[in-house]
């Protein structure tokens, strides 16, 4: 056997952001004309590591050498220039161009612009690896799939030859990933090196040689694909519990609270991103939801508080106070609210769909409020009680109740967002990624917060990202995998491994059904 | 009725030319991303430019001693300097300092306008006319020149060859943007920076220069229009508000004719013709009625407006980041 030969080598890379460490001395190897993958949970610092390789980040620490080289990749253009092309989740395109003239947009060729010269080239790359692609194509016209390879020969075009791609199957239907798979192979054959990014184990078996593994951050380690299965992967990208010490007292009387029952939700594109969701949340627990990002954890929060369409299905609310019962499927927000339902939503884009950001704390908390009012003029005294209440109590950093929130720091956002959600005495409480880019001790806060509201009776619905955090502060966890269940389990008995495999394929191995 | 047509249509023409200019410069702008409202503002700016610079060439220079050559390059380097200047500060502005680029835009169109009918004021004062106007013959005349068998050639001189070089070239800048724009990588380029601003960067375009380069040039050709107006449509002479509201047309026109700057040049004759019409009803018409034939070209722009939209062809859609900022960091 000869001597494997690095395409890339990266030396004890570390980025920061802000005291956050996104990559913490992390060496990798990527052989030449070897298909990587590179597979780590959601926040693991995978795209940020190869960010730092097409040059949209800058590494605080350490070397990259490509074939050998020490190379320093301060922007996509240096990447380029080394030959590495990346096709990010993110297509960058126009909309209103070709495919030739996206992939020869901002090269500067020499002589006069040749659209038809270079549709011959395109067609040439497409030919050679089995693309399917038509250049004179507008971008508006094609589909997901189409514009992926529009970006595959785009970085092809520039004469990369090593290419990363950041889960190019996340958006793909399996015919389509079967197709990429096989131009994949196709590259691999051609002597080109490939990186590909994801958190589907069943791909990773399937395509890769080598598989390294991430995990919040540090570099795990690598295995040969023959060597591994769906089990070892797991385990290497879940790693062992850690232990948080969240408080966390049993559930008292629980009664069902809402009833999801065949949830079925598609989005724009006709994509279905839930499919025939069946839950009940309890009041006096947290109901967890985990699952790899993009699962339908969104649009499944989304749809009960009524802002995604709902295709199929029924979600039925037990009021507390009266004892009735109620479809509330297919009601608007405004409409929920008036039926005498109390929810209270925590979305994941605080200052988008949370909060108004040039408003202040008093301002924002209005939101909730102005509408009981009846009358021209708005009533600011209760809505400022509130928001001293919760600058008091949650120790909210900020001069004044009418600081604008936007200008606060993301703890203090979130503590806002969340206060203002309680204050409202809800009956069921949802909250997305509530301690995102949060702090360990404001993290604690969060946390103790919504195990208080479980002690008073609230349905509390809690997707988080971190499977410690989820299996010590709830009470049950519905896995999402693909937009579906993929299993129920008991959070006090079940360990990190099972709810990992349950995470990656449906139903798992040890389903509980 | 073909003796009115050959009187009628050269007059729509040079009414026509002004517009021209401006819509071409806007689309170049346009294109870029850049939604500059200030163009009436910038003709403003370029008309008065120019008339300053003419105004001093004739006052040093006796009639009969001046220079052909000179007497055309001041005012239009006055007027180009004039232009770029308050172009320069649109982008420094929207693009540098991320401000709103309506509230810029309009912002210009009133400080421009001002800043003409200020310092026309002032050139009139100096004079001492006895009318409030400021008479520039000689420049004019230089500027206005035709070609000398012009005259020779009846109906075909006076529909084709009857107009100063400026009316040739603002048909030969529209003709040049258009291939630019269609033909071109720098193009290229610049519809990408003004469809996603993101992609371009991406693909190592330097998006801020483009917008400042095209928007600045932009400028320029909308300036041209100012001066053409004034020193060729309107032999030379400045009053208060001399430029009326063609500005606002110009840009009325960029809609009408969905972004394509040769398609600008039959539509800005549209456009002269309509803006003139009134001037051709019978005598002895009610003023209202007038009043009416002068809202012809905005009437047909909204109903271009409402067609391209019920067409939902996206070609036909405006740059898709039209008026709004680029922030690098906000991936």
């Amino acid at each position: 056997m000869e001597a494997v030969k690095n395409a890339v080598r990266m030396e004890g890379i570390t980025k920061r952001f802000g005291n956050v460490v996104a990559n913490n001395a992390i060496n990798l190897e990527l052989h030449e004309g070897e298909i990587l993958s590179l597979l780590g949970e959601n926040g693991s610092g995978k795209t940020t590591l190869m960010n730092m390789l097409s040059g949209i980040y800058y590494p605080d620490e350490g070397q990259i050498y490509i074939h050998d080289k020490p190379v320093t990749i301060a922007s996509p253009k240096d990447a380029f220039d080394n030959g590495i092309g990346m096709i990010h989740q993110h297509f960058k395109l126009v909309d209103v161009f070709t495919a030739t003239e996206n992939i020869i947009l901002g090269l500067n060729e020499e002589g006069k612009m040749n659209l038809k010269e270079a549709g011959k080239r395109i067609k040439e790359i497409s030919q050679k690896y089995g693309f399917d692609i038509d250049p004179e194509q507008k971008v508006y016209n094609m589909s997901v799939s189409q514009k992926q390879t529009v970006e595959i020969v785009k970085v092809l075009y520039r004469g990369a030859d090593i290419l990363i791609l950041d889960e190019p199957t996340a958006v793909l239907t399996p015919q389509e990933t079967d197709k990429l798979f096989a131009v994949m192979r196709n590259m691999q054959k051609d002597g080109k090196s490939l990186i590909i990014i994801t958190h589907k184990l069943h791909e990773v078996l399937e395509v890769s040689d080598r598989v390294a593994i991430l995990r919040k951050g540090e570099y795990i380690g690598d295995v040969l694909t023959k060597n591994a299965d769906q089990q070892s992967l797991t385990d290497m990208m879940v790693g062992r519990a850690v232990s948080l010490n969240i408080d966390r007292p049993m559930p008292v009387d629980p009664q069902p609270r809402l009833e999801v029952k065949g949830l079925t939700v598609y989005d724009e594109l006709g994509v279905k991103r839930l499919n025939d969701i069946t839950f009940t949340a309890y009041s006096g627990e947290i109901l967890g939801i985990a699952g790899v990002a993009g699962s339908g954890q969104r649009e499944l929060l989304e749809a009960i508080s009524g802002l995604y369409p709902i295709a199929e299905g029924s979600i039925i609310y037990h009021n507390p106070k009266t004892n009735q019962t109620g479809d509330m499927a297919g009601k608007d927000p405004l409409e929920i609210q008036k039926s005498g339902i109390s929810m209270a939503f925590v979305p994941e884009d605080r200052l988008g769909m949370g909060l108004v950001g040039s408003m202040g704390m008093t301002g924002n908390m209005m939101l909730r409020s102005w509408r009981k009012k009846k009358g021209i003029f708005l009533d600011k005294k209760e809505p400022e009680r509130v928001a001293n209440a919760v600058w008091k109590e949650l120790e909210v950093v900020t001069p004044s109740v009418d600081f604008p929130v936007r200008r606060m720091s993301g703890g203090n956002v979130q503590k806002v967002l969340v206060g203002r959600e309680i204050a409202q005495d809800p009956a069921v409480l949802m909250t997305a990624y509530a301690v995102r880019g949060l702090d360990i001790n404001t993290s604690y806060t969060i946390y103790n917060l919504l195990t208080a509201e479980k002690m008073k009776g609230v349905a509390v619905i809690y997707v988080g990202e971190d499977l410690d955090v989820l299996l010590e502060l709830c009470d049950r966890l519905l896995v999402l995998c693909g937009g579906q269940v993929s299993g129920v389990v008991d959070a006090r008995t079940t360990d990190k491994r099972q709810v990992g495999v349950l995470m990656t394929r449906v139903g798992g191995k040890n389903n509980e059904k | 009725m073909l003796n009115f047509l050959v009187t009628f249509i050269p007059r729509a023409i040079m009414q026509g030319i002004p517009l021209l200019y401006g819509s071409t410069g806007e689309i170049l702008t346009e294109k870029s991303g850049n939604l500059n409202l200030g163009i009436p503002g910038i003709m403003y700016m370029g008309a008065i430019s120019s008339v300053i610079g003419a105004f001093y060439y004739e006052t040093f220079t006796p009639k009969d001693s001046m220079n052909p050559l000179l007497a055309v390059l001041i005012p239009l380097v006055c007027c180009l300097i004039g232009s770029l200047l308050i172009g320069l500060l649109y982008c420094f502005l929207t693009v540098s300092l991320r401000a709103n680029q309506n509230v810029t835009g309009l912002a210009i169109t009133t400080f421009g306008v001002g800043f003409a009918n200020f310092f026309g004021g002032s050139l009139i004062k100096l004079s001492n006319a006895e009318v409030p106007a400021i008479v520039l013959g000689g420049t004019s005349g230089y500027i206005k020149t035709t070609l000398p068998f012009a005259n020779k050639m009846g109906w075909f001189g006076q529909l084709f060859l009857s107009y100063g070089f400026l009316a040739y070239l603002a048909i030969i800048i529209a003709l040049v943007a258009s291939y630019v724009l269609k033909r071109t990588r720098t193009g290229l380029h610049l519809r990408a920076v003004g469809e996603s601003p993101a992609t371009a960067d991406a693909a190592g375009i330097n998006v801020v220069k483009y917008k400042y380069v095209a928007t600045c040039t932009g400028s320029m050709i909308a300036g041209l229009g100012g001066l053409y107006y004034v020193l060729d449509y309107s032999n030379g002479i400045w009053s208060h508000n001399a430029f009326g509201d063609r500005g606002w047309l110009a840009i009325a026109l960029v809609i009408f004719t969905i972004w394509r700057p040769s398609v600008s040049i039959l539509a800005s004759i549209l456009f002269g013709g309509l803006y003139i019409l009134y001037l051709y009803i019978p005598t002895g018409t009610e003023m209202a009625i007038k009043e009416i034939y002068k809202m012809f070209p905005y009437v047909i722009t909204l109903l271009v407006l409402i067609i391209v939209s019920l067409r939902k062809k996206r070609e036909d859609q405006p740059p898709m980041s039209l008026g709004l900022p680029y922030f690098r960091e906000e991936r």
